[in-house]
């Protein structure tokens, strides 16, 4: 089952991934050492799938693209958050991590809570407190270049098949 | 309906007359930048597109600054993809190191970025450039991976903030870094989120181009898309001797539109000191007194220019650094290191007791040079106080100007300056 991480606002990208670890770039490198500086046990007990949960601002700083690698990497399913920095927010569907933006979630979900999350609908449960949330559900096009893995891979496929 | 700057070279990049807040254009870029961070993920990006050339060969910027010299042998294998790609692609701007610099000090400074151009960089603090009247905002290494294949990037066009400085008689010792992080602590860091910042007033156009660079350099501490100035006389002696290309000055209409403008009076504005972990947790620097530090960072790309060194020498010199202190002094390239030691100020830092180095990020990032223990504290001219950014995740960094950190690492503690030296 999917378990909720809650963290708070302004999460910045040198918390998600300390820059001490980034003289490497692969992902299951980038994982072992994701939101460490937020949470040091964070890498080790994240089961895939488990969602991340944040405030405001989530992934605010540097334009590393190392960051939204190391949560996807970790495999965290997708980040629930009251807003995104900008750049943060375009890298990570640039890679195919989904990010749903939605205040009124955050606020009801609790650490451990298990959720689940419908990318298609936007659909959020909380199926611990028996309750559920709308975000805005991406369009289809967003939808197919976060299954194809991000923008490089979803570019390819639409040119082979164009 | 009129434009601001901002909008006015979105526009014309776009190939269109008119450009609104909100609009998604796709435009055509001048310059894609990246380093040896992103540079190596960008790369890799780039060759999965499958094709065997960069967009254009001049319009490309690589520069080994982070991790530089290279720290251990991962970075140094960071590096030599970045160098091996810019030999294979023939990238005109790319730099090895003992000509390089700290990107957003360097490539102003080689005049490669220049008023009027559409920028992305891999790294956040692209938005640098917008003193010299560009539009540069920093994005993933993806986005930079499609810009060098395409040399176009989409974009959504930003709201406008302006930021409006009255008056020239700023307090003694007030810099630019004062400024933005005065602007930071008022609107929060994420105040300007997905915004461009634009600075105006007479207490703008007073400030010299390496106080608008540590301006702008600031921006995406406050969440913008960028920070930019309009051009005016400063700025087109700065570019005239080193633009080695044409280029083109925009300004912003009388009747553009802003979503707020804010006002200021510079003389009520205080020294500032950004207090631990985020930029917008700003204090003048009487507030912030008497605290200890263990480390000085003086430099990086918000303030390793000329001037910045010019004024901590100033105050080093003749004087000597707390014993129990280390003082560290990052110039932003060769040519301003060359240009401190021909004027003293490097002689004068080192007989204070400082430690200069070799253009790098360094500590800024937690990189190397310079890391934080357990439970130090850092007084640093740098641009972020994120937990963990220079070191241990449970250091602390507090954000000042060159004066403060100079002054603070004579005292062994935070101080203004006037209680170390006399002013001017």
């Amino acid at each position: 089952m999917a378990k909720a991480w809650k963290f708070g606002h302004d999460i910045d990208t040198d918390a998600i991934i300390p820059a001490r670890y980034m003289n490497r770039s692969e992902p299951e490198h980038l994982a072992a050492h994701c939101m460490e500086d937020a949470d040091a046990s964070f890498a080790k007990k994240v089961q895939k799938g488990d969602i991340i949960v944040a405030g405001k601002n989530f992934g605010c700083g540097s334009s590393r693209e190392h960051a939204p690698i190391a949560i996807k990497a970790a495999g965290v399913k997708a980040v629930i958050a009251e807003s995104y920095a900008r750049i943060f927010y375009r890298n990570a569907l640039n890679i195919g991590l989904p990010i749903l933006e939605c205040p009124e979630a955050v606020q009801g979900i609790e650490a451990g809570d298990e959720v689940e999350v419908d990318l298609a609908s936007g659909k959020i449960e909380n199926k611990t407190k028996g309750t559920t949330f709308q975000a805005r559900p991406f369009p289809p096009f967003m939808q197919e270049l976060i299954k194809a893995g991000g923008l490089v891979p979803y570019v390819k496929e639409k040119m082979k098949n164009a | 309906m009129g434009m601001t700057i901002s909008e006015k070279i979105l526009a014309a990049h776009a190939g269109v007359d008119q450009v609104v807040p909100g609009e998604i254009i796709n435009a055509k870029l001048d310059i894609v930048h990246a380093n040896d961070v992103t540079g190596p993920v960008a790369i890799k990006e780039f060759e999965k597109f499958g094709v065997d050339k960069v967009f254009d060969k001049e319009k490309i910027t690589l520069v080994p600054d982070h991790f530089t010299p290279n720290k251990d042998i991962p970075s140094a294998e960071q590096s030599k993809i970045l160098k091996e790609f810019a030999k294979k692609m023939e990238i005109k701007h790319y730099w090895e190191i003992g000509r390089v610099g700290i990107e957003h000090c360097l490539l102003p400074e080689q005049g490669v970025v220049l008023p009027g151009d559409l920028i992305i960089g891999a790294d956040s603090h692209t938005c640098t450039y917008g003193a010299l009247g560009a539009f540069a905002t920093g994005v993933g290494s993806t986005d930079c991976a499609a810009g060098m294949a395409t040399g176009e990037a989409w974009f959504r066009v930003p709201e406008s903030l302006k930021f409006v400085f009255h008056g020239a008689n700023f307090q003694p010792w007030v810099s630019g870094k004062d400024l933005i992080l005065y602007i930071i602590g008022k609107i929060g860091v994420d105040g300007a989120r997905y915004k461009a910042m634009e600075f105006a007033g007479d207490g703008i156009r007073a400030l010299s181009m390496d106080n608008r660079f540590t301006i702008c350099n600031m921006a995406i501490e406050a969440g913008a898309k960028t920070g930019i100035i309009e051009p005016d006389e400063i700025t087109l002696e700065y570019v005239k001797a080193r633009a080695k290309r044409e280029y083109k000055i925009y300004k912003s209409d009388p009747d553009a539109q802003y979503e707020e403008i804010y006002e200021f009076n510079s003389a009520e504005i205080p020294l500032q000191v950004a207090f631990p972990h985020l930029p917008e947790n700003t204090k003048s620097v009487d507030e912030a007194s008497g605290i200890k530090i263990d480390q000085v960072v003086i430099g990086s790309c918000t303030n390793g220019r000329l001037e910045d060194l010019e004024v901590a020498a100033k105050i080093l010199k003749g004087k000597k650094i707390h014993p129990e202190i280390r003082c560290l002094v990052f110039p932003g390239t060769q040519q301003i290191l060359l240009e401190a030691m021909r004027n003293g100020w490097i002689e004068a830092m080192i007989e204070a007791g400082a430690v200069v180095s070799t253009p790098t990020c360094g500590p800024c990032l937690g990189g190397h040079m310079g890391i934080l223990a357990k439970g130090e504290r850092a007084l640093a001219t740098t641009n972020r106080n994120f937990v963990g950014r220079m070191g241990n995740p449970q250091s602390e960094v507090y954000l000042c100007n060159p004066a403060v950190a100079a002054a603070s690492a004579i005292r062994g503690e935070i101080v203004h300056p006037r209680e170390v030296v006399n002013y001017g």
